[in-house]
């Protein structure tokens, strides 16, 4: 009685568990099958015929989607080095230095994920339109850049608090000079988390739509805002490919992250 | 000349501030200055009538989605991080545990791609039913409204919200719930009497966190709900792009701020009473 109670639990459970697998990876698999369906129409279930021919129109060198990948690597990492220029000091200063009112600074640098955002974009492009900066690479990089900030200047202070600050003394014990100890010891030894944050901005740039939507329409055409058009076009396998294209790095990321950011440093994020 | 530490770290941190300043401070300002200002100049709180008169609907749908999938949200995250903490069957455990993060990371503009083929009336969803006989053809309806919308936000915040509550359940003291355990309750008991109370800050602060996010997604409601009634979100985006009329966006848009300042007293009164509460 007891076994037949117990076989019945772990059958419900990997009932449960094959919905809950279902529902996640269902609308993933949608998204593979409709980038490989050439025609695909009610009443079929599945696509009529299959073919790569929408591969290679988003993959031709000319195409609108392979400029929209460059477009968007080139402010992603425009927006890395931008975050990461200012968040290094920050976070040093942040983690390391007497700092007057740290919490405050702290939760500055969070604020602006803490608002709803569609209401600042729009007032920033106004004044970018103002300022005759609307719809160039030069305004996206900023909005993805102060977006991106919290999460570079938090982990950066994160990283250079994981440091043992007993070797930076160690290395001006033996004369070097404060400039080479941070450049020869802190820096090397908080890169890793300072590269996982650099990771994350250039993902989370990768990624903006809103704020892209309202700065560089409609000349600063990233892969989201391409997603976006070949959706409400209608073109359901462009949409699907340039969300596959997407899609990609988020996964590994999630896959990879921990391998970048150690417990330590992950322990210290926002503290 | 030599600088003290208190300066150094100012300098150092200013740069990073002034983007802030830049683009989220000065903006801010402008929103409320302009939500405030009337036709002629002067305080008024003209954008509020005409944002209430015409949108009045669509702040109410967005109230109802965003609890809505918060609610959901913080059930399927709980299941999910329960299981994860107290399961036994280590199969079921491991499965699970590859699994439910897959979405993290997934923008969600591509969350809404995927739900708008998934949920359609002829989606990989409905055809599913269909071939498992649960359902015939004609009884197929399309999802992609107000509960497609909840859908694509559930199915993207959970992860992120059972991420934070598993880590909040790893850590607390195994004792107490295996005593609770060796005393016969059930495990659905342990993790609501035992565990869940002591974990209640985190999975708080990440719905929080969700119900923020939630307000400020415009692809989602643009991508996978109809026109009417539709989010404030995309509202806002109607009223400049169609009317140029900033008055009346930025009006909902403060209507968005105090929303999502609501979650967070909330959430500080919460903290506060609990510290009080504390020995």
């Amino acid at each position: 009685m007891m076994r037949l109670a117990s076989s019945l639990r772990t059958a419900l459970a990997a009932f449960l568990l094959a919905a809950f697998a279902f529902v996640l990876i269902g609308p993933l698999a949608n998204l593979a099958l409709w980038s490989v369906a050439e025609r695909w129409y009610t009443p079929y279930k599945l696509p009529v015929t299959y073919g790569t021919r929408y591969w290679e129109q988003v993959f031709r060198p000319t195409g609108d989607a392979m400029a929209s990948l460059g477009t968007s690597v080139w402010i992603a990492v425009l927006t890395v080095v931008v975050a990461l220029t200012l968040s290094i000091p920050a976070g040093y200063a942040l983690a390391r230095l007497k700092l007057p009112a740290r919490a405050m600074f702290m939760v500055l640098f969070l604020l602006p994920q803490a608002f709803p955002s569609v209401a600042i974009y729009i007032n920033v492009a106004r004044v970018f339109y103002q300022l005759g900066i609307n719809g160039t690479v030069f305004a996206v990089v900023l909005v993805h850049a102060a977006h991106g900030l919290v999460y570079s200047v938090w982990i950066a202070a994160a990283a250079f608090g994981a440091v043992d600050k007993e070797l930076e003394l160690a290395a001006r014990n033996i004369g070097a000079s404060p400039l080479r100890t941070f450049f020869s010891v802190t820096l090397p030894l908080a890169a890793p988390g300072i590269i996982a944050s650099g990771i994350f901005v250039f993902l989370e740039s990768l990624d903006e739509f809103t704020g892209t939507f309202f700065v560089g329409v409609p000349q600063v055409m990233t892969l989201p805002l391409l997603l976006y058009n070949a959706a409400m076009g209608g073109n359901y396998q462009v949409a699907s490919i340039t969300a596959l294209i997407l899609l990609v790095p988020s996964v590994l990321f999630m896959l990879f992250i921990e391998r970048f950011l150690r417990a330590d440093v992950l322990a210290k994020v926002g503290a | 000349m030599s600088i003290s530490q208190r300066q150094l770290a100012l300098l150092l941190v200013a740069p990073g501030l002034a983007l802030v300043a830049a683009l989220f401070l000065y903006p801010l300002s402008f929103s409320l200055i302009s939500a405030f200002t009337g036709p002629q100049g002067g305080v008024s709180l003209d954008a509020f009538r005409k944002a209430w008169e015409f949108y009045s609907g669509d702040v109410l749908f967005t109230v109802v989605i965003v609890l809505a999938s918060c609610l959901f949200t913080g059930l399927a995250a709980i299941i999910i991080a329960g299981t994860l903490t107290l399961g036994e069957n280590r199969w079921i455990v491991g499965t699970l545990k590859a699994l439910y993060r897959w979405p993290l990371f997934i923008p969600f503009i591509v969350a809404a791609q995927c739900m708008r083929t998934f949920l359609a009336k002829n989606g990989l969803m409905n055809n599913s039913f269909v071939a498992l006989g649960l359902m015939e053809p004609l009884q197929t309806v399309s999802f992609l409204d107000w509960r497609g919308i909840i859908a694509t936000f559930v199915w993207k915040q959970t992860p992120f919200v059972a991420l934070l509550l598993a880590g909040a359940l790893a850590a607390i003291d195994r004792a107490m719930l295996e005593a609770g355990r060796n005393l016969g309750a059930s495990r659905l008991r342990v993790l609501v009497e035992l565990a869940l109370p002591q974990v209640m800050p985190q999975l708080l602060v990440a719905l929080v966190l969700s119900f923020v996010t939630m307000l400020s997604v415009l692809s989602v409601p643009m991508m996978v709900a109809g026109s009417q009634p539709t989010m404030l979100t995309v509202d806002m985006a109607f009223r400049i792009n169609s009317y140029g009329d900033y008055a009346t966006a930025n009006a909902l848009g403060v209507i968005t701020y105090l929303l999502s300042a609501g979650a967070a007293i909330i959430y500080l009164k919460r903290g506060m009473a609990a510290k009080e509460g504390a020995p």
